[in-house]
C-alpha cells in the first residue's frame, strides 16, 4: 500500500515537531550514535535475586511461580511419559480424549497409540477444538512464564481457541529471566528473531471485570497444563 | 468523546450521591492497592527497577524521533505498515480506510485507551461497520453506551447486579429463566456471544502497551486472551497506539514489564504478554494477513517540549488512581474525559486544553500518594501545580479564586497586617461562635459547613501563643 500524500506529511511534521520540542536537529550524529549504542549493547536491568542468586533451582522456581498463577505443572522424564499424563489430565477434567497440535517435531513424535480412543488432529485450531497442544520455545523461571513462537510448528490459535491448553516445556530450556529468553531467540533465530507472534503465557485466561472477582476462563483457555520434559 | 471535565464539581457531587457507584467503588481500588503492596514485597528489586524504568524512559524520550524511525523501519522490514496521525481525526480516517480497503463489515476490538481518545468506535460505526468490544469490561460498557471509568479496570464502577440486568436486556434471545448469579455464569455468557464475533471478524483492532524499535514489535499485556483472539483470527490486524509507547529493545521492554502488572493488578505478570511483528509469515497456518500500526501524536509532541515532558513516561498502569483519595471517592467518570485520576489530571489538560479541564489539576489534595506509587516516578502533584500556574497565568482561574488569591498574597507580603487581621478574626470568631465553639454555617465556606460544623479558633493565634511561651521561658531563666 502506498502512503498517501497527507500521511507522509503527518509523518514528517510529527518527527520535526519532536525534534523542535527536544531542541534537536535531523541526523545529529551524536543522537543517532547514542540510540544506536543502546540498540547494539542492549543493556539489562539487574536480574531479580529470586533467579539470579547462586544455586537457584530454576526448574523449581519456574514450577512454583506458574502454580501460583493457577496452572497445573507436571514434571516428566521424557516423551514416553507425556501421552499418559495428558490423557490423565483430560480425564480428570472431564474433557474429550482429543487434541490438536502443529508440526512441532517433538510433539509429533509423541505416541498416543497406547491410549484407547485417543484422537489427535493437526493444524490450526478450529472453533470446536477442546484441547490444543504446543511446545514452548523456552520457559522463564522468574515468573513461571512460557515463551511460544507462532508458525506451522505451533499455530498461535491452539493457545486461545480451545478450552484446554497444554504446553510442553523442555527442562533444558528453562532460563532465569525474560532477557535470557530473548537472548536465546536472537541466538537461534538470527537477525530478525521475532516470529509473527511471540506469546508469553503465565497462566490460564482470567478476568476480574465483573464486580472485581477473579473468574478463570474469560475468552481463552479455562485450564492450562505445563509439562516439563526431561529429554529435551 | 465529548468532555465534561468543566463540570467536575457537579459530576463529583452526583457521584458521591450515587449509591450504586459507591457500592461498586467500595473496596475495589483498595483491593488493588493491597495486591500491589504484596507484589512489591515479593520483589525486593522493585523500587530500584522504578529508577531504571524512569531513566530508560527519559533516554527514549530524548531520542524519540530516532527510535520512532528505527521502529518504523523494523515494522516495514517485517512486512507491516506504519501510519502517522497528527490527531484523532487522521487516525480514525487511516483506520477506516484500512477497513474499507479490506472490504470489512465486522471489526473486533481489544482494549485501547487511545481508541477512546480518538473516538474510534463512533467513527467506524458512522461508516456502517459493526464494531464489537471484546475485553469483557469494555463489552459491558459498549452495551451500556458508557465509557471506561478506569484505565485497566474499565467497568470498575459497576456492580455485578447491574451487569446481570444488562445481559438480560441485551441477550434477549437467551432463555429468560437462566441462572446468572455467579460472576462465572456472566463471564460464560459473554464468552459464548463473543466467540462468534471473533470467528466472523474481518479486522481485529488492538492497542499496544509498548512498541519495540529493535524488532518493530507491538506488545499487548492482557489476562483474558481477547486481544489474542482479536488479532489472530481476523484477516487484518490494526494496532492503534501513540508515539510515546516506543522503547529501544526487548530488554528494555522486559524491565517495564516487571513493573507494569505488579503496579496495575499486583500480579507478577499477566496471563498473556503478546509480541506481534508484521503479518503471518510464509507457511504460517494462522495469524493476520496484514498488519498496520497507526501512530498517534494528538498533543504529545507539545507535551514533550513543555514542563510536562515527564508525564510521557507513563505506562498506564492505573496505580495512581487506585491510590488516589479523590478517585476512590468519585470514581472515574467524574473526571469528564478519557483519562481519570491523577494521570488524567495531568494528561487531559494537555489533550483538551486547560480551559476545559482546569478543574482536574485542582481536584487534588496533593497528598502525594500517586507520585509515591508511580512506577515511572512521575511527579504528578508537581505537574498538576504547573497546570494550576498555567491556568492562573492564562486568566482561566475563576474570578472569585483569583480575587481570593490576590488578597491573600497582598496580606502575606505584609506580616504586620497579616498578624493583625489573624488576631482580630480569631477573636471575633471565638466570640461569635458562642458557647458551642463551632459554626453551623459560615459565609464563603458553605462547601464545608454544608456537611459539618466549622470549629472556631480558640481565641489567640499561634504567633501570640509562641511569643507568650518565649516570654515565660525567659522570665523563668532570669528568676533562676
Ligand atoms: S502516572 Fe504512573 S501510576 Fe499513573 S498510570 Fe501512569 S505510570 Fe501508572
Amino acid at each position: 500500500m502506498s502512503l498517501p500524500g497527507g500521511a507522509r506529511a503527518s509523518r514528517d511534521s510529527i518527527l520535526s515537531k519532536i525534534r523542535a520540542s527536544l531542541g534537536a536537529t535531523p541526523n545529529d550524529p551524536a543522537r543517532l550514535a547514542a540510540a544506536e549504542k543502546r540498540l547494539m549493547a542492549k543493556p539489562r536491568a539487574a536480574a531479580p535475586q529470586r533467579v539470579a542468586a547462586s544455586g537457584t533451582d530454576l526448574v523449581a522456581r519456574f514450577t512454583e511461580e506458574l502454580q501460583r498463577q493457577l496452572a497445573t505443572v507436571v514434571a516428566t522424564a521424557g516423551a514416553g511419559d507425556i501421552p499418559a499424563v495428558i490423557a490423565g489430565y483430560l480425564r480428570a477434567n472431564n474433557q474429550p480424549l482429543r487434541l490438536r497440535h502443529g508440526n512441532d517435531p517433538y510433539i509429533s513424535s509423541l505416541d498416543f497409540a497406547g491410549i484407547p480412543d485417543f484422537e489427535t488432529l493437526k493444524g490450526r485450531a478450529a472453533p470446536d477444538d477442546s484441547t490444543g497442544l504446543s511446545a514452548a520455545f523456552a520457559g522463564i523461571a522468574e515468573t513461571g512464564t512460557m515463551a511460544l513462537t507462532s508458525g506451522a510448528d505451533n499455530p498461535v490459535t491452539l493457545g486461545f481457541l480451545p478450552d484446554t491448553h497444554i504446553i510442553v516445556v523442555p527442562r533444558s530450556r528453562i532460563v532465569a529471566t525474560y532477557e535470557d529468553a530473548f537472548a536465546l531467540l536472537r541466538q537461534e533465530r538470527g537477525p530478525t528473531p521475532m516470529p509473527r507472534t511471540l506469546n508469553l503465557i503465565s497462566g490460564p485466561s482470567r478476568t476480574a471485570d465483573i464486580g472485581g472477582r477473579i473468574v478463570i476462563g474469560a475468552h481463552g483457555p479455562r485450564r492450562l497444563l505445563a509439562i516439563v520434559t526431561g529429554d529435551l | 468523546m465529548q468532555p465534561t471535565a468543566h463540570d467536575f464539581k457537579s459530576n463529583a457531587r452526583a457521584a458521591l450521591g450515587d449509591k450504586q457507584l459507591q457500592d461498586a467503588l467500595s473496596g475495589l481500588p483498595g483491593g488493588l492497592v493491597a495486591q500491589r503492596a504484596a507484589a512489591r514485597a515479593r520483589l525486593p528489586e522493585f523500587d530500584g527497577l522504578r529508577d531504571y524504568g524512569r531513566d530508560l524512559r527519559n533516554h527514549t524520550l530524548e531520542h524519540l524521533d530516532v527510535y520512532l524511525e528505527r521502529y518504523e523501519t523494523a515494522v516495514k522490514g517485517a512486512g507491516g505498515h506504519v501510519h502517522w496521525a497528527a490527531n484523532g481525526d487522521e487516525a480514525c480516517a487511516a483506520i477506516l480506510r484500512i477497513c474499507q480497503d479490506a472490504g470489512a463489515r465486522l471489526v473486533t476490538k481489544g482494549k485501547s485507551m487511545v481508541s477512546e481518545e480518538i473516538g474510534l468506535n463512533a467513527r467506524l460505526e458512522g461508516a456502517g461497520l459493526e464494531v464489537v468490544e471484546t475485553d469483557l469490561g469494555e463489552y459491558i460498557l459498549q452495551i451500556r453506551h458508557e465509557t471506561p471509568s478506569h484505565i485497566i479496570a474499565p467497568a470498575i464502577h459497576l456492580t455485578q447486579g447491574q451487569v446481570e440486568a444488562d445481559f438480560r436486556r441485551e441477550h434477549a434471545h437467551l432463555p429468560a429463566g437462566r441462572r446468572l448469579v455467579d460472576p462465572a455464569e456472566l463471564v460464560d455468557e459473554a464468552r459464548q456471544i463473543l466467540r462468534e464475533k471473533f470467528i466472523e471478524a474481518d479486522v481485529g483492532i488492538t492497542g499496544a502497551n509498548f512498541l519495540i524499535a529493535e524488532t518493530g514489535s507491538s506488545i499487548i499485556v492482557t489476562n483474558e486472551g481477547n486481544g489474542d483472539l482479536t488479532q489472530s483470527l481476523a484477516r487484518v490486524h490494526i494496532v492503534i497506539t501513540s508515539i510515546d509507547k516506543v522503547v529501544p529493545t526487548l530488554d528494555d521492554a522486559s524491565a517495564l514489564l516487571r513493573l507494569l502488572a505488579r503496579s496495575a493488578t499486583g500480579q507478577e505478570i499477566t496471563s498473556y504478554t503478546t509480541f506481534s511483528t508484521g503479518p503471518r509469515r510464509d507457511g504460517d497456518p494462522d495469524g493476520p494477513e496484514a498488519y498496520h500500526v497507526v501512530l498517534l501524536d494528538n498533543g504529545r509532541t507539545e507535551l514533550l517540549g513543555s514542563e510536562f515532558r515527564e508525564v510521557l513516561r507513563c505506562i498506564r498502569c492505573g496505580a495512581c488512581m487506585n491510590h488516589c483519595p479523590v478517585y476512590n471517592a468519585v470514581g472515574g467518570h467524574a473526571y469528564g474525559w478519557v483519562y481519570p485520576g491523577p494521570i488524567g489530571a495531568v494528561l487531559n489538560p494537555g489533550f483538551i486544553g486547560i480551559k476545559e479541564a482546569g478543574n482536574l489539576p485542582n481536584a487534588s489534595t496533593f497528598c502525594g500518594r500517586c507520585e509515591a506509587v508511580c512506577p515511572m516516578r512521575i511527579p504528578l502533584p508537581k505537574l498538576m501545580r504547573h497546570w494550576r500556574e498555567r491556568e492562573f497565568a492564562g486568566g482561566d482561574t475563576p474570578f472569585t479564586t483569583r480575587m481570593a488569591l490576590k488578597s491573600w498574597a497582598a496580606l502575606a507580603r505584609r506580616p504586620w497586617a497579616y498578624h493583625l487581621l489573624a488576631r482580630l478574626t480569631s477573636r471575633a470568631m471565638r466570640v461569635a461562635s458562642g458557647r458551642s465553639g463551632a459554626f453551623r454555617w459560615l459565609p464563603f465556606a458553605t462547601g464545608w459547613t454544608g456537611g459539618r460544623d466549622f470549629p472556631a479558633p480558640q481565641g489567640r493565634t499561634f504567633q501570640e501563643l509562641w511569643a507568650a511561651r518565649q516570654k515565660q521561658a525567659a522570665s523563668k531563666r532570669s528568676a533562676r
